[in-house]
């Protein structure tokens, strides 16, 4: 398993495995098979595969350690750059198909609306998460102060939820909500364990790790 | 068109202004054909095409006339059979919108009865085929506005709920209507689910009952209802976002009391009694301002404006006249 996770095409592929869905997206929006609201399949499309790359990113550590496979960890990188592909993408579907990219109807839709203010807060989490993702940004920062920036991603997905929760919630739709609490719930809870164990010093759980 | 004189001087018409060779050419064709005769039978095949097209030819046709009611019939362009049949809010069907397209075939449409109750001097059970021959049926071309910020153009085929009204006398103290949709486990695999209370109950004031837009309506696109549409007899409110609009009726009672409608129960706050289409007033989630028309408006191109009342302000403003529609929204 572990030399399978460190063969050389194993990033190649993930990669492209994880640029699956969106190709499926621009192929079907091309293709004119989105159904009759391709912008909302579009953007409800991008929030849930923002949510599941988050569940996936944030399930590397807890099986990177209990099934102790440490060269899963190379992997943590790129679905966390994936989670920020496509929130950038939910954004970007949100101000052009919603909004048609006027800039004041977006702040205002913003600041007025809670379920879009806590979307967009989420997002803005992930943002700095993103921009120091690459070796050096690890480096200048110092691995400590690099840990402490990412645990930011624990709080985005918390917010990330309650987006989706607010959207689910009048309808009363909350069964899919409840899978990602339920997965969302044992990933952090884990984490939540682990530190009051003592298990693990603190940020252990979110070792920065070489290529 | 501007009528250009000798005192104009020397002026060119805009490039856009000459009509294209190629254009030219056709037309030159196409009078040749119809010259030969052979015009019509072009015509016929294209026609025909058409006319599939927009129905898909798998319920049965009805015949209606067109309505004489003010704004009854829009000119705008109407939606393709295949959405307003595949794109549904059906609840009782599932809860993604296509899923009524693919799980409301178990309805059973036959036989139907209508129960009309309360506080009229002539209640009474309708036979389907009664409610059907009770007026003649019209063929009415409204816009349909989702409270989801989409909408439609759909032709529907029915009547004026007021002329079943009419029918049963409503007594003085009627000040309200409540429509009561089926709710048959059997038949209907989400009712049970916990997302409403079932059955699915709407309502209207008894002036907003009677007015002559408000459609009973048992057909649409020239064919009795599809059941994902809500076959066989449903309501169509089309100043009122498309959920006030209940689907396969049951029972029509008259009541003195404002109706406990299905979803003002479940989000008070997001949806109110009244849900008139209202451009000034937001759902608390989403502007109401602006549409997106299914079909129509590509993926990049700007939203329309909502009307006020759908569009349908002359015709029934009136009614809400002096009222604050932001508490009675």
């Amino acid at each position: 398993m572990s030399r399978l996770l460190l063969h050389p095409a194993a990033k190649p592929l993930l990669f492209v495995a994880c640029l699956l869905p969106f190709l499926w997206l621009v192929y079907g929006a091309a293709a004119d098979q989105l159904g009759a609201n391709p912008a909302e399949a579009l953007l409800r499309a991008t929030g849930d595969w923002t949510l599941r790359f988050l569940c996936l990113t944030l399930a590397v550590t807890p099986l990177r350690m209990l099934a102790e496979l440490p060269a899963l960890a190379r992997f943590r990188r790129m679905l966390g750059l994936y989670v920020y592909f496509y929130a950038l993408l939910h954004l970007l579907g949100y101000s052009w198909f919603d909004m048609g990219f006027e800039l004041a109807e977006i702040t205002h839709d913003i600041a007025k609306r809670p379920f879009i203010l806590v979307g967009f807060t989420t997002f803005l989490l992930l943002t700095p998460l993103a921009l120091t993702s690459f070796n050096r940004a690890i480096r200048w920062l110092g691995a400590r102060r690099w840990q402490r920036l990412h645990q930011l991603v624990y709080a985005a997905a918390v917010l990330g939820l309650l987006h989706f929760f607010w959207m689910r919630v009048s309808k009363n739709r909350l069964d899919e909500v409840l899978v990602y609490v339920a997965i969302l719930g044992v990933l952090l809870g884990w984490r939540v364990w682990r530190r009051w164990l003592g298990h693990a010093r603190p940020g252990a759980g979110a070792m920065p790790v070489k290529r | 068109m501007l009528i250009k004189t000798h005192a104009d001087g020397f002026i060119h018409p805009h490039t856009s202004d000459i009509t294209p060779q190629a254009v030219y050419l056709q037309r030159r064709a196409l009078m040749q054909r119809m010259a030969a005769g052979m015009a019509g039978a072009t015509l016929a095949s294209w026609t025909m095409r058409d006319a599939l097209a927009q129905t898909g030819g798998r319920v049965a046709p009805m015949t209606a006339t067109k309505s004489a009611v003010s704004g009854a019939t829009t000119v705008e362009k109407i939606t393709d059979y295949k959405d307003a049949t595949g794109y549904n809010n059906f609840y009782e069907f599932g809860l993604d919108k296509s899923d009524p397209a693919r799980n409301a075939h178990t309805l059973k449409t036959t036989p139907w009865t209508v129960t009309v109750e309360g506080l009229v001097k002539k209640p009474a059970n309708y036979a389907l085929e009664d409610l059907l021959k009770l007026s003649p049926q019209e063929e009415r071309i409204y816009r349909l506005r989702c409270v989801e910020g989409w909408s439609m153009v759909l032709p529907w085929v029915g009547y004026s709920l007021a002329e079943l009204i009419r029918r049963v006398e409503p007594l003085g103290s009627a000040k309200y209507v409540e429509f009561v949709t089926l709710a048959d486990r059997k038949t209907m695999p989400y009712v049970g689910s916990r997302v409403l209370d079932w059955p699915y109950v709407e309502g209207l004031r008894l002036d907003e009952a009677m007015h002559p837009l408000t459609l009973l309506a048992f057909g649409m696109y020239g064919e009795v209802l599809p059941k994902q549409n809500g076959a066989p007899v449903r309501l169509v409110v089309p100043w009122k976002y498309g959920f006030k609009s209940g689907k396969s009726l049951v029972r029509i009672r008259f009541t003195d009391t404002q109706p406990a409608t299905a979803w003002s129960g479940a989000a008070p706050q997001e949806y109110g009694f009244y849900s008139n289409v209202n451009p000034t007033v937001d759902h608390p989630r989403w502007s109401q301002a602006t549409e997106r028309r299914i079909g129509e408006d590509g993926l990049f191109s700007k939203k329309r404006k909502t009307l006020m009342f759908n569009g349908y302000e002359p015709q029934v403003g009136q009614l809400y006249a002096g009222m604050d529609l932001r508490k009675f929204f």
